[in-house]
């Protein structure tokens, strides 16, 4: 367990003292969503239809910018090896290193996203919506995210082949959150969509770190 | 039989056994795909009363239908290989998933190909954003990850690990994806064919379908067992009885 926290303290230090790791997916973020309104149509009408989408499509991209370094530097370095040495569970590693990525890349997004909000015209009642979901739905991002990025951790040009692993597998938490962000727009109830996103939260939180711990073991037989 | 199922399990672990055993298995596999396609193909196109509302272009069902069911039961038989292989290290198994992955997915792409060709002329329109027709997608897309990352990692256990681990994953998400397109949009009709309920279907439509249905899955076991026995093959290629059999 302490050698767990110590883990979540120095990813999180690293990331302090290294703020690209989290900036870069951030300015993404946003350079994606503003690339919506110059391509279609930057009637507010038009935009505030589809802001909920676009901002959900745009974190969910920059999510997958930032995973692909998740494993990589401690697969390099050997402090996997150490961990598996340590005899340490694996299961509460893996929970806590995509608890690092949320904090680093999830909540930054959801803190951001209201700027977004703006930007695109969204409509006033679905800010809550939109801050809401964003807080549960990515987390399961991150947490699907680290599977993939466990798995890939070992293999050169990794990243894409992340992508494509793992885009699949986002889609349930796309098509909620988005149609959570719609749905408030329009004045109706979003709360049914909210809770699918935090039965997937529970569900990603107890499962994923099986499979992540399963991945992470097979970086050694390389 | 639980006897007998348990020992046909431990031997099924053995490639040689294997060889030699679907070495008599594939001329049947062969008869059977052959006279299945034919007898049910027949019957489909040309004896099956058309519909009275899509006309002849239904008939496409006898060829739709089989490969979507396929498309999807293979993913769950590669997942099930991938688990047996990730816990008592059998590797016949991980041959068996990687043998699958390929054949699954163009089934997949049968289906999706066969649907819209039957789509446009009575939806008027190759593609819509269609529940099913999104998690057929999705399914093919899932198919894609896993052989990307089959391909993409050297080291040939950790491939096959990697594959599983992704599969069991993808396994899990199946349903998670199939019922939240569901909720999202649904245009594509109810499923032609439940286990539950009894077939909405006149028999003259239905025995063809399920005539062909018994063909596609004993033809997909020929595929697999094909590709099965190259992995075999390649294996094992310094062992004895490989080299007794390449000079024979």
């Amino acid at each position: 367990m302490s050698l767990v926290m110590a883990t979540v303290k120095r990813d999180l230090l690293l990331a302090a003292r290294n703020p690209g790791e989290w900036l870069n997916p951030l300015m993404f973020f946003l350079m994606v969503a503003a690339l919506f309104p110059l391509a279609v149509d930057p009637d507010p009408k038009f935009l505030s239809k589809i802001a909920g989408g676009v901002i959900w499509v745009a974190a969910l991209l920059a999510t997958l910018l930032s995973l692909d370094a998740l494993y990589k530097a401690d697969v390099e370095d050997g402090s996997l090896e150490q961990w598996l040495a340590s005899g340490e569970s694996l299961y509460v590693l893996a929970l806590g290193k995509a608890l690092v990525h949320w904090i680093a890349s999830g909540l930054p997004l959801t803190l951001m996203s209201p700027l977004l909000g703006l930007m695109m015209a969204l409509p006033d009642d679905a800010f809550p919506a939109l801050l809401l979901s964003l807080g549960v739905g990515t987390p399961v991002l991150s947490l699907l995210g680290a599977v993939g990025a466990a798995l890939t951790a070992g293999v050169r040009s990794g990243g894409l082949l992340l992508s494509l692993l793992i885009l699949p597998l986002y889609i349930p938490v796309l098509i909620f959150a988005a149609s959570a962000v719609y749905h408030a727009g329009i004045g109706m109830s979003y709360n049914g969509q909210i809770g699918f996103l935090g039965a997937m939260l529970a569900l990603a939180a107890c499962l994923t770190p099986f499979a992540s711990a399963a991945a992470l073991k097979l970086n050694l037989s390389r | 039989m639980w006897q007998w199922l348990v020992r046909l399990y431990h031997r099924l672990g053995s490639p040689k056994w294997f060889y030699e055993i679907t070495s008599r298995w594939i001329p049947w596999l062969v008869g059977l795909s052959v006279v299945g396609c034919a007898v049910g193909l027949v019957l489909g196109l040309l004896y099956a009363p058309a519909d009275y509302q899509q006309g002849n272009s239904f008939r496409i069902i006898y060829i739709h239908v089989p490969a979507a069911l396929l498309a999807q039961s293979a993913f769950m038989m590669m997942a099930v290989a991938g688990a047996v292989f990730l816990i008592w290290r059998m590797k016949m198994a991980a041959w068996v998933a990687r043998s699958i992955a390929p054949v699954g997915a163009s089934f997949c792409l049968i289906a999706l190909l066969t649907g819209a060709i039957w789509g446009k002329p009575t939806w008027g329109t190759w593609w819509v954003w269609d529940a099913r027709l999104t998690s057929m997608l999705l399914l093919l897309f899932l198919y894609f990850g896993v052989m990307a990352l089959q391909r993409a990692i050297e080291s040939e256990d950790a491939s096959h690990r990697a594959g599983a681990i992704l599969s069991l994953v993808g396994l899990v998400n199946i349903p998670i994806i199939k019922y939240s397109v569901e909720w999202w949009n649904t245009l594509h009709q109810p499923a032609t064919l439940k286990l539950t309920e009894k077939p909405s279907m006149h028999p003259d439509m239905l025995v063809p379908l399920l005539i062909m249905i018994v063909t596609t899955y004993v033809f997909f076991a020929l595929l697999v067992i094909l590709r099965t026995r190259n992995e075999v093959l390649w294996h094992e290629r310094k062992r004895s009885w490989v080299r007794d059999l390449l000079e024979s």
